[in-house]
């Protein structure tokens, strides 16, 4: 452990290729989770299959890429398609745990995402994929960085979906309803919105949000059957680290992420790179946790 | 009665019905003329791909004995069957299969699961019930030092996977002048048991020659990232990378390797062809190293199929879709001709006897040699080392079989 830092004390440079894939991977994981943080937000649903959205979405980008179509174009349609699975999803189960306690609704997301891995993996067995993008890579001071194209592409595209989900909340007017639905149903009720459909809406965007992130990391990383649940896990870091509807924080809090997880697997060794992930949240539960106290102290 | 109640009861009548018929006798082992061989290995779940490899080169094993006459015990020929159970890629599940395969099937010989995390779950009811099982895909060598009597396996344990290349390692080094003691090696395994034993037989090898380890990380089950590794690569520049995490592993690997420019004179990992990184990453594999238990262009020879490049024709043309034969299929046939082999020898259905005949198998197959040790491994067949060159895979060591010569350094 100790030589690894030392290494990184004497090549600098090492450090700009970690935080870049950090920022890259990052970018990614701070998508998905503002799709979570949205669900969770308006809907007040904790969404298990989060991660297993993400993978489906992956292996639509990756199934028509075998098709000869880019995956980058491939990403719209996941987006899409992802939207309408969404919605399919949110008639057959969302809406009848919707107003249940909480653990229906985690029971009812953790036995979608189970169903999920099980008929990814009878579709297209358990092999790795991947989604070639075939662009170029380029190299940095003497080959110790290098950054692929596609994840620079990645990267302003998980920013540019980012900031028309942000504009489509701030100034549309379904993005009002959501938002006043996020505040309050019955007072929406109330005022005309039909806020099941706004539910169905937020959760099919989610599933969009999730489509696309998908598509990137099948492009930029690797995706398999059984790989939702980190996802799922790193969105729920995410956003319990930056707090519901915080989009700085989500930002934020997902590059963290991904600079954390390259680091710690750097220094102390890949086994321990998902480790960093669980710790994390441990530690940031255990923050928010003394953070509350001392606002309930406060209050008194 | 309501009817809730009748159908309760008749659940009740039902499922009372269905537990007799289940410990209704059990059918004999050798059923008329045809001695019935079990199975649980994985149809679905994560195993599966290689599952299915695993029985297409049973059934093709058990095809090719019948249609040469079936086995001879006692004068008589018999046919061979196989009853197969989807183990869903679970250990536990395999466990309990195996315990319906003998008591309510009565099956007395066994085939292997597929994978060795099943294969250590099945051992141990083998024992108990002292059923022999050839075995063809359980490569873990902590399933022959238990002191197990009833596992035989036709594959090579999976300490040696990689440990050939450390010897081409240090053979390269002494060529150009070096110590071998200088080579330095970088590590990433997968922290599961059969990664962790080629990780064993690479140490072991690497004391032999005195190498140093720069690298030693244990890769995550699932990994979909070796950036943090690969970086510490590219700062350390190793002489040898050598990586072993299944298929996923590999793809990650040849992805980011590709990705990141890594330059290392010497790349070797497992599963390089279940990754299918040559069609997934095209030029860019070139010049890595890949074990293999065996390949079609061995010169290896035996009765039922001929030499290795016949069974591997017969198989395209008896399974469509296959663009290359898994060896996952070939040392799956091997277990079959095994067993003819066994029954023959001994000349009885007495699994006690056919057991015996087992420890003293000495046969030379289209799959290599096979031999078992006392701990059940077969220690007649090495493993040999293919190297990917433009996108062929041809073998390069240990030289008594290499058919090329190995590219060093890689480009």
């Amino acid at each position: 452990m100790l030589d690894n830092i030392y290494l990184l004390i004497q090549a600098p440079l090492l450090n700009v290729q970690i935080l870049l894939d950090g920022l890259f991977v990052g970018s990614i994981f701070a998508l998905a989770a503002y799709g979570l943080a949205l669900v969770w937000g308006v809907m007040n649903v904790k969404n298990l299959a989060q991660g297993d959205f993400v993978i489906m979405g992956g292996y639509t980008a990756w199934l028509l890429s075998t098709w000869g179509i880019h995956p980058i174009f491939g990403l719209p349609i996941a987006m899409v398609l992802m939207f309408g699975f969404g919605w399919v999803v949110y008639v057959v189960i969302i809406r009848r745990v919707i107003d249940k306690d909480m653990f229906t609704s985690l029971l009812a997301t953790f036995g979608l995402a189970l169903v999920i891995q099980q008929l990814l993996n009878l579709a297209f067995g358990p092999e790795v994929q991947v989604a070639e993008s075939h662009f170029a890579i380029n190299s940095f001071f003497d080959g110790l960085v290098t950054v692929a194209n596609i994840k620079f592409i990645s990267l302003l595209l998980a920013a540019g979906l980012a900031a028309m989900v942000v504009g489509f909340m701030k100034f549309s007017r379904m993005g009002q309803a959501i938002r006043a639905t996020a505040q309050d149903a019955r007072a929406a009720k109330v005022m005309g919105i039909d806020t099941d459909r706004i539910y169905a809406f937020t959760f099919s965007l989610n599933a969009a949000i999730c489509g696309a992130a998908g598509a990137l990391i099948s492009m930029i990383w690797v995706i398999q059957p059984f790989f939702g649940i980190g996802h799922s896990i790193r969105s729920f870091v995410v956003v319990t680290a930056a707090g519901l509807g915080n989009l700085p924080g989500v930002i934020i809090a997902g590059l963290s992420l991904g600079g954390a997880e390259l680091y710690s697997g750097f220094v102390f060794g890949a086994e321990l790179q998902q480790f960093s992930v669980v710790a994390l949240l441990v530690i940031v539960l255990a923050v928010r946790q003394v953070q509350q106290r001392r606002h309930r102290q406060a209050v008194k | 009665m309501t009817v809730s109640t009748m159908f309760l009861r008749g659940l009740t009548f039902g499922v009372a019905a269905a537990g007799l018929i289940a410990v209704a006798p059990a059918q004999a082992k050798v059923e008329g003329n045809t001695i019935v061989l079990g199975s649980a290995i994985s149809f679905t779940g994560k195993y599966s791909t290689n599952g299915i490899h695993a029985k297409n080169g049973y059934n093709l094993g058990v095809k090719r004995i019948n249609e040469m006459g079936g086995v001879k015990v006692g004068g008589k020929a018999y046919k061979l069957k196989i009853i197969y159970y989807d183990d869903e890629s679970t250990p536990l599940r395999t466990a309990q299969l195996a315990e319906r395969l003998i008591k309510q099937d009565g099956v007395k010989y066994f085939l292997g699961p597929y994978s060795s995390a099943t294969t250590k779950a099945l051992a141990p009811i083998t024992e108990k019930y002292k059923i022999p099982m050839v075995e063809a895909e359980g490569a873990s060598r902590s399933l022959f030092n238990k002191g197990y009597k009833y596992i035989f396996a036709v594959l090579s344990t999976s300490e040696q996977y990689l440990a050939s290349s450390i010897a081409l390692a240090a053979e390269i080094a002494k060529k150009n002048g070096k110590d071998p003691s200088s080579v330095k090696v970088a590590m990433a395994f997968e922290n599961d048991p059969f990664s962790l034993d080629v990780r064993a037989g690479v140490l072991d090898d690497m004391k032999k020659f005195g190498m140093k380890a720069v690298i030693d990380d244990k890769l995550p089950r699932d990994l979909s990232d070796m950036a943090a590794t690969l970086t510490k690569v590219k700062a350390l520049r190793p002489d040898l990378l050598v990586i072993s995490g299944h298929s996923k592993g590999a793809a990650t690997a040849a992805r980011q390797i590709a990705e990141m420019k890594i330059k290392v004179p010497m790349i070797a990992m497992t599963h390089c062809e279940a990754a299918k990184i040559v069609q997934k990453f095209g030029a860019s594999t070139n010049d890595y190293l890949c074990p293999t238990q065996w390949a079609e262009t061995l010169s290896y020879k035996g009765a039922a199929f001929g030499t290795a490049g016949e069974y591997d024709k017969l198989f395209k043309k008896t399974f469509k879709g296959y663009k290359n034969v898994p060896y996952q299929s070939a040392q799956a046939t091997a277990a079959v001709l095994v067993w003819k082999d066994a029954f023959e020898r001994a000349n009885s259905f007495d699994t006690e006897k056919v057991r015996v005949a087992l420890t003293k198998t000495n046969m030379k197959t289209f799959y290599g040699n096979i031999k078992f040790s006392k701990g059940g491994n077969n220690i007649a067949k090495p493993m040999v080392l293919r190297q990917i060159q433009n996108g062929e895979f041809n073998v390069v060591a240990p030289s008594e079989w290499a058919s090329h010569k190995v590219n060093w350094p890689r480009k």
